[in-house]
């Protein structure tokens, strides 16, 4: 019998990690933070035409591009003379288990199938496990997963146990914790027991299934516009979506295109509280996950991280819960297309970013997900108005995560507040210095660094100058 | 709902991961003094079981695994929601926004 207690099995974790994913990392190792990341993608992840045609097997991708008629027309009426660019929407929504997290789960899961793995386990409280246990049911692949969805009381956060509920309906098995970031404990433990294919979000396999979304609709915006998208803007949580998406867009030579992080300001709500678990009322797509996992990727559940946003990343917008359930009944009355939350906070971040760029630009948010019971507005809302959070309509400014959601009066009032890179990417610098507890770091570390910051070595210098 | 479960029934078991003195020392101060709980669905394995008994299922992948009965033929029950009046308003308003401008506008 295996010692299973906690501090055992931890670690035991790189030895678990390898026979669950079949990765050898220390292949990448270069040097303390420093690893061949391109290396790593090249070897182990698949080409745009492998994936595409994987992900063809199990019907993922090739989702319909949109232009928001209503919406462009709305966002014209509040720019400036000029002003107004046309936002186009991806509608991912479409993929087999309704959203873009398809793409991922397509690749890994093929993965775990071509190695003789007899099942596939996924740790995730989001559309990721609907989209392992649809695409392992497509394969023939048993299926776990994995979910962080009640608090202490008992008490399960809506859109998760919605998510469970499609999960099962896949005839995946899921696991259902209370919270706590423990669950990578339990998660390991799993692994070790059933010797099922680790399908993490954040393998090589995960990211590359995403480059496609990135080069489809590049395509598909030359066709419609005959050009490349200006702007293109991502929710950004775990970093894989504008990770892929990036670099598909980079591989269809889209090389211009900016590309726009949005997230949803949770500040202040602790991830790992019990308390503040259920006084969310967005369970992903937040800064709760966006500026940890940007600033300190491999906290991930792999040894390294293939997402690697800030490599990628021109901005980061913030908007606030009451603005993205706002856009989220636009989408709904103006354009007839029930969706969200998740893509609808790029979108949000899109509408107020449209106003400012000239009228003859475009601007793409690359995904929706299917919505329903547990993930709708009225559902969030009324959950959050249980939890003794106050829904009110008003001016956006007031939102204050986990006491107040104020629902805009006028699409004017759709704002995003930019964070400030330098900022977010001197934090990088800062957890580097905490987690390989040093601060001199060697030339190839700091070029390493000045790669994954997507910033001359210089300024990786300064910053930790700056630090000291 | 009945109070026994049979074998074959489609349940709901539950047990303790770990209690809160082996919880991880990152998690903050109001999580550590919760243990760490798992909720599983499964098909009852043994002739029956009493709501509060130990028990094994299998689950729909053919897992055994022990736990406490919780619930027998658990339901999802989450929902739509209840009308919310500040999203109901949203779309009428913006309808005539798009048609006659608002108020502050010049």
């Amino acid at each position: 019998m295996r010692d299973n207690s906690y501090a055992n099995v931890m670690s035991r974790k790189n030895e678990i990690m390898k026979q669950a994913v079949g990765i050898d990392y220390s292949k990448y190792e270069i040097e303390g933070i420093a690893f061949d990341y391109e290396k790593m993608m090249a070897e182990v992840g698949y080409s745009l035409e492998e994936v595409t045609t994987i992900q063809r097997e199990t019907s993922v991708g090739n989702t319909p591009l949109v232009e928001l008629k209503q919406i462009n027309k709305l966002i014209k009426r509040i720019s400036p003379t000029g002003k107004g660019a046309r936002i186009f929407l991806k509608d991912e929504a479409a993929n087999p288990s309704g959203s873009f997290k398809d793409r991922r789960a397509a690749v890994s899961v093929y993965e775990a199938q071509k190695h003789g793995y007899k099942g596939v386990i996924a740790a995730t409280s989001g559309n990721y496990g609907a989209a392992v246990a649809s695409q392992a049911a497509k394969r023939g692949l048993k299926c776990i997963i994995v979910q962080e969805t009640f608090d202490s009381q008992g008490k399960g956060q809506p859109e998760i146990v919605e998510k469970a509920r499609a999960c099962e309906a896949y005839g995946a098995e899921v696991i259902q914790l209370s919270v706590g970031p423990e669950l990578f404990y339990y998660f390991l433990i799993l692994l070790e027991q059933t010797g099922f294919f680790n399908a993490s979000l954040y393998t090589p396999f995960g990211i590359a299934g995403v480059e496609t979304l990135g080069s489809e609709l590049n395509r598909q915006m030359i066709e419609k516009t005959g050009k490349s998208p200006d702007y293109v803007v991502v929710t950004h949580a775990g970093g894989g979506n504008l990770t892929g998406t990036a670099r598909g867009l980079k591989k269809a030579g889209a090389t211009q295109t900016k590309i726009i992080a949005a997230s949803v300001d949770l500040s202040g709500l602790h991830m790992a509280s019990d308390r503040d678990f259920n006084r969310k009322s967005f369970t992903t797509g937040h800064t709760g996950f966006g500026i940890p996992f940007a600033t300190f990727p491999d906290r991930s559940d792999v040894p390294r991280n293939a997402a690697r946003a800030l490599r990628y990343m021109d901005r980061y917008l913030l908007v606030t819960q009451g603005e993205t359930f706002y856009v989220t009944e636009l989408l709904a009355q103006l354009e007839g297309m029930q969706r969200g939350p998740a893509g609808n906070t790029s979108l949000c971040a899109a509408i107020s970013l449209a106003r400012e760029l000239d009228a003859d630009q475009t601007v793409v948010v690359q995904e929706t997900e299917y919505t329903g019971a547990g993930k709708c507005p009225s559902a969030q809302l009324s959950f959050a108005g249980q939890n003794g959070i106050i829904v009110r309509t008003g001016n956006p400014e007031d939102n204050l995560p986990g006491t107040q959601i104020v629902l805009p009066c006028s699409p004017r009032q759709i704002h995003y507040t930019e964070m400030d890179m330098h900022k977010i990417k001197t934090s990088y610098v800062k957890q580097a210095v905490k987690n390989y507890d040093k601060t001199h770091f060697s030339d190839t570390e700091i070029a390493f660094m000045a790669q994954d910051l997507n910033i001359t070595e210089q300024a990786v210098q300064e910053m930790l100058a700056s630090i000291k | 709902m009945s109070e026994k479960a049979i074998r074959g029934q489609w349940v709901k078991i539950h047990t303790i991961i770990l209690n809160p003195s082996q919880r991880a020392p990152s998690v903050p101060e109001d999580t550590s003094k919760c243990p760490l709980e798992m909720w599983l669905n499964g098909f009852l394995d043994q002739d029956e079981a009493t709501i509060g008994e130990e028990c094994v299922i299998k689950t729909v992948i053919g897992r055994s695994v022990q736990g406490t009965l919780t619930q027998i033929e658990p339901k999802y029950e989450h929902s739509f929601g209840k009308p919310i009046q500040e999203l109901l308003e949203i779309g009428p308003k913006v309808r005539e926004f798009i048609e006659q401008g608002d108020s502050d506008e010049r």
